[in-house]
């Protein structure tokens, strides 16, 4: 059953271009989605929820004019139509006819989270809970958090694409607290993906003890040191480097804006031979990928660095008409009340042949930076900062003692330049990306990454 | 507010109790808003929302749910509160949970202002490339990333099993721009914005012309030497602080261990140069409300005076657990999620000195316009921090070159306690809650660049 009849998204997409347009869009979502958590040795905030509604939107040059409406109702739906017509000043164009939708190429969901009893949701979150704590007698506090979603999507539009998606998630996460002698430390750890109930079958507690490891290690971290040095980023969350420090520089939106220092540089070499990135929405599973993205075009592999060269940058439909070129798929939106733009999906470092070890044994002295707290970009500029949650000195080639209190400060350009070799322990992690005021699901990953030097903002005087 | 989301809101509460709950609560809320997006004269996005919805928290005894939903026909408002019933199930009893004792509501004026409803798309239009048009005519700005005008109003009601029904409707109008200036890697970019309660309350020169001139005041930035010196912080720097030790002036966070002031209520914790106070009451606030997320009435809450800390932020739940009680902190961001507690209007006592005044008492050190990764850089639990920074040197008292690519490292009690001097010039800064913040000269801090 489709959420928007062909024959009404017909006429919203009529009603819409009655003043002209070149594309006119119907975005129809029907959400539900449940989340609980552990906090304080309770199972709380069980909540739950369903939305209806649309985004209807109609491009002309270089504007854009939408509506948005919680609601499925036709009038709902006609209401918006006109509202978004009244902003435009051009003779009445027709749409294409549309067929029913076409459903996208799904993710295998092998059990549905929303028939699993939530009792049962509830005793993982408490066995997590009790991983956690049995890693160690300075584990002071666990909480956990798990949450599923199912979103149906339609997307009509005026030349003729009707396509639906069917998109379910599951995410567990794990911030455990540890205390020493009035010395706090968090460890935090996720696992989450375009997945059912499946994701969670196998030993989920260790997300719980890998959160309890890291705050127990950071509990005889010492000062970090500051400074330029070798910087070792690991697999897997240490993709956030990536993604915010050279990903978003190349969302076509910031590229047309001349905000980006990628832009004008497709073709020049960035990295050395043995660097290849990809954006690629269609990995089987993975927390990043869907069916078809937020405007209909099936998700896909894209090389954005090839061999060291920037090859393309990531494409959203309107984008890639003013570029002449097709969409990569990467129109996305966190939901019918936002237009889409372009995002990436899931963004990686190709896997190299070295091995972590091997990356860590030329270094004398440097950062092991395992994890991010977080970070932002200029991407202007590719100037980036990123608070290390996870870090460790290396010394003598060695991993050797945690830091606390580490950031990396640099420029991405300049750290891709300067990364001197790949390890082959890919990793793909689940993470949320905030642009545009829209938060949408983002897979970071990577294989261990070592950069020959960057500059470390460190606590040690 | 319209008659129809008290009736649905009631109905609600209505519903929850026949599916069994012991309590209930619903919030529901309407609203429409206006977007415009201007890039290089032209109109890039226009966009016109409706919401509407209902959020209902059901009580079983001690146990607890919440649900949502977009529907507010009969069925569809039931379907929610069965929801919401259902989920409480699954939850661990909670002896303090349970709806306000003293709900109420407050006096609050003015948050709905009437010229909004006069102003036509084309005016907000003209506004919008007003912002750009006064960013782009400084000399030096190469570029005007965007320029965005938006306004909201909304009307909620809250109804609850206690006989509690009120409701309230607020406009809000807000314009930014962000300008860059140089070029390639030298490229600096500067946010220029304004808030009221309608877009006459805005002032499009003065909106593109900061964006202008925060990012030529960054053009040629090298990265300075480290050391340690007298930071001023600007008024949105100082409100990103102000907005972070806010939060963790939650007595969730306090009760829950998660933050560094627990335990230091009544102490000296900061210079008593520096006064903060939350108020969701101020005519001018952009989160004032009559009532809070759960019907407890705001009010004026003064948090820090003559150095100590007076007292955190509570809710019902958090108020119950200390015996207190409720400061009116129960905040909700819409109909889809359940109340928290948060401030609502964080205001900090303007001070004596202006800009100038602050430098020269700062005589060498660092004046910062920009922090970047705040929330990344700060360590909830200890206070430390070490965030990337941007902004110029401060030289023989008066503002000197640019610099930026460095961090300011220092944790938060220490900074609280070095605050030498408070500006005279307080603003608010709408990102990362609602602050009205002066800048702040802090005696010390680690610089780290080169």
């Amino acid at each position: 059953m489709t959420l928007v009849d062909p024959a009404l998204a017909a006429r919203v997409l009529e009603r819409a271009l009655v003043r002209g347009g070149e594309l006119a869009e119907l975005y129809a979502e029907a959400r539900q989605g449940f989340s609980l958590s552990l906090d304080d040795h309770r199972v709380e905030r069980p909540q739950g929820g369903r939305e209806r509604g649309a985004c209807v939107r109609v491009v002309q040059g270089e504007s854009t004019y939408y509506g948005y409406i919680d609601g499925l109702e036709e009038e709902d739906l006609l209401r918006v139509a006109d509202s978004v017509a009244q902003g435009l000043r051009g003779e009445e164009r027709r749409p294409a006819s549309l067929a029913a939708p076409t459903p996208a190429n799904g993710h295998p969901v092998l059990s549905r989270p929303e028939a699993i009893e939530a009792v049962r949701k509830a005793d993982l979150l408490r066995s997590c809970e009790e991983r956690a704590r049995a890693a160690g007698a300075e584990v002071s506090q666990a909480r956990l958090g798990y949450v599923e979603s199912r979103r149906s999507v339609e997307v009509y539009n005026s030349d003729g694409r009707a396509a639906s998606d069917d998109r379910t998630r599951v995410r567990l996460s794990a911030q455990v607290v540890a205390r020493r002698n009035g010395r706090v430390e968090t460890g935090t750890d996720t696992r989450g993906g375009h997945a059912g109930w499946e994701l969670l079958e196998t030993d989920p507690e260790e997300v719980a003890e890998r959160a309890a490891r890291r705050a127990l290690t950071q509990l005889d971290a010492v000062d970090a040191p500051t400074g330029r040095l070798p910087v070792v980023v690991g697999n897997g969350f240490g993709g956030v480097l990536l993604h915010e420090a050279v990903g978003h520089g190349l969302e076509a939106d910031a590229i047309q804006k001349r905000a980006s220092v990628y832009a004008g540089k497709l073709g020049e070499r960035l990295a050395p031979g043995f660097v290849t990135a990809y954006d690629d929405g269609s990995r089987p599973g993975d927390w990043g990928s869907d069916g078809i993205d937020d405007e209909g075009t099936p998700t896909r592999r894209t090389t954005v660095i090839e061999e060291g060269r920037l090859s393309s940058y990531l494409y959203d439909l309107l984008r890639a008409r003013r570029d002449g070129v097709e969409s990569t798929g990467n129109g996305r939106r966190e939901s019918f009340r936002h237009v889409p733009v372009p995002r990436m999906t899931n963004t990686f470092f190709a896997p190299g042949e070295a091995t972590a070890d091997e990356l860590i044994a030329g270094i004398e002295r440097g950062l092991y930076a395992v994890s991010f707290g977080g970070g932002q970009v200029e991407p202007a500029t590719g100037d980036f900062v990123f608070g290390v949650s996870e870090g460790y000195l290396i010394e003598g080639g060695r991993v050797s003692a945690p830091v606390r209190g580490a950031t990396l400060v640099g420029n991405g350009l300049e750290a891709l330049g300067a990364i001197d070799g790949i390890a082959g322990d890919l990793e793909i992690a689940s993470g949320y990306c905030g642009k545009a005021g829209q938060s949408v699901a983002a897979g970071v990953g990577q294989p261990h990454v070592r950069i020959r030097e960057l500059t470390v903002g460190g606590t040690a005087s | 507010m319209s008659g129809g989301l008290a009736e649905a809101a009631r109905r609600a509460t209505d519903a929850a109790l026949s599916a069994g709950a012991t309590e209930a609560e619903a919030w529901a809320e309407e609203s429409t808003s206006r977007q415009v997006r201007v890039y290089d004269g032209d109109v890039e996005s226009l966009s016109d929302a409706g919401g509407r919805g209902v959020g209902v928290r059901a009580f079983v005894g001690a146990r607890s749910g919440y649900s949502y939903g977009t529907d507010l026909s009969d069925g569809g408002v039931v379907e929610v509160a069965e929801a919401a019933r259902r989920a409480a199930e699954v939850a661990d009893e909670d002896e303090y949970g349970g709806l306000p004792d003293d709900s109420g509501t407050a006096a609050v004026s003015d948050l709905a202002s009437p010229e909004l409803a006069g102003w036509s798309t084309e005016r907000k239009v003209e506004l919008a490339l007003a912002v750009e048009r006064a960013a782009r005519a400084r000399e030096g700005v190469t570029q005007v990333e965007n320029a965005v005008y938006s306004d909201a109003e909304g009307s909620v009601a809250l109804t609850n099993s206690r006989g509690f029904a009120a409701g309230y409707s607020a406009t809000q109008a807000w314009a930014y721009a962000s300008a860059f200036a140089g070029e390639g890697a030298e490229l600096m970019t500067g946010l220029g914005v304004g808030l009221g309660r309608d877009p006459a309350a805005l002032d499009p020169e003065a909106i593109g012309g900061e964006a202008a001139e925060r990012a030529l005041a960054l053009v040629g930035a090298r990265q300075p030497q480290s050391r340690r010196c007298p930071v001023v912080l600007d008024a949105f720097v100082a409100a990103s602080f102000i907005g972070f030790i806010g939060a963790m002036l939650s007595a969730e966070a306090v009760q829950r261990g998660r933050s560094l002031f627990a335990g230091r209520e009544g102490e000296h914790v900061a210079d008593p140069a520096l006064a903060v106070a939350d108020d969701g009451t101020d005519p001018e606030g952009p989160a004032s409300a009559p009532f809070d997320g759960e019907g407890s009435p705001t009010r004026r809450t003064a948090l820090l005076e003559d150095g100590r800390l007076l007292t955190f932020l509570f809710d019902a739940r958090t108020a119950r657990r200390a015996g207190r009680a409720s400061t009116g902190s129960a905040t909700r961001r819409s109909y889809r999620s359940p109340p928290s507690v948060g401030t609502t209007n964080l205001i900090v006592e303007p001070g004596a000195d202006d800009l100038d005044g602050l430098v020269r008492i700062a005589g060498d050190g660092l004046y910062v316009t920009d922090v970047a990764g705040l929330h990344a850089g700060v360590n909830p639990v200890s206070g430390t921090f070490s965030v990337g920074a941007s902004g110029r040197l401060i030289e023989n008292g008066e503002l000197a070159a640019p610099v930026r690519e460095l961090t300011i490292a220092s944790d938060l009690v220490s900074m609280l306690k070095a605050v030498r001097a408070v500006g005279s010039e307080a603003r608010w800064v709408p990102f990362g809650g609602s602050v009205k913040a002066p800048p702040l000269l802090v005696a010390e801090m680690a610089v780290s660049g080169s």
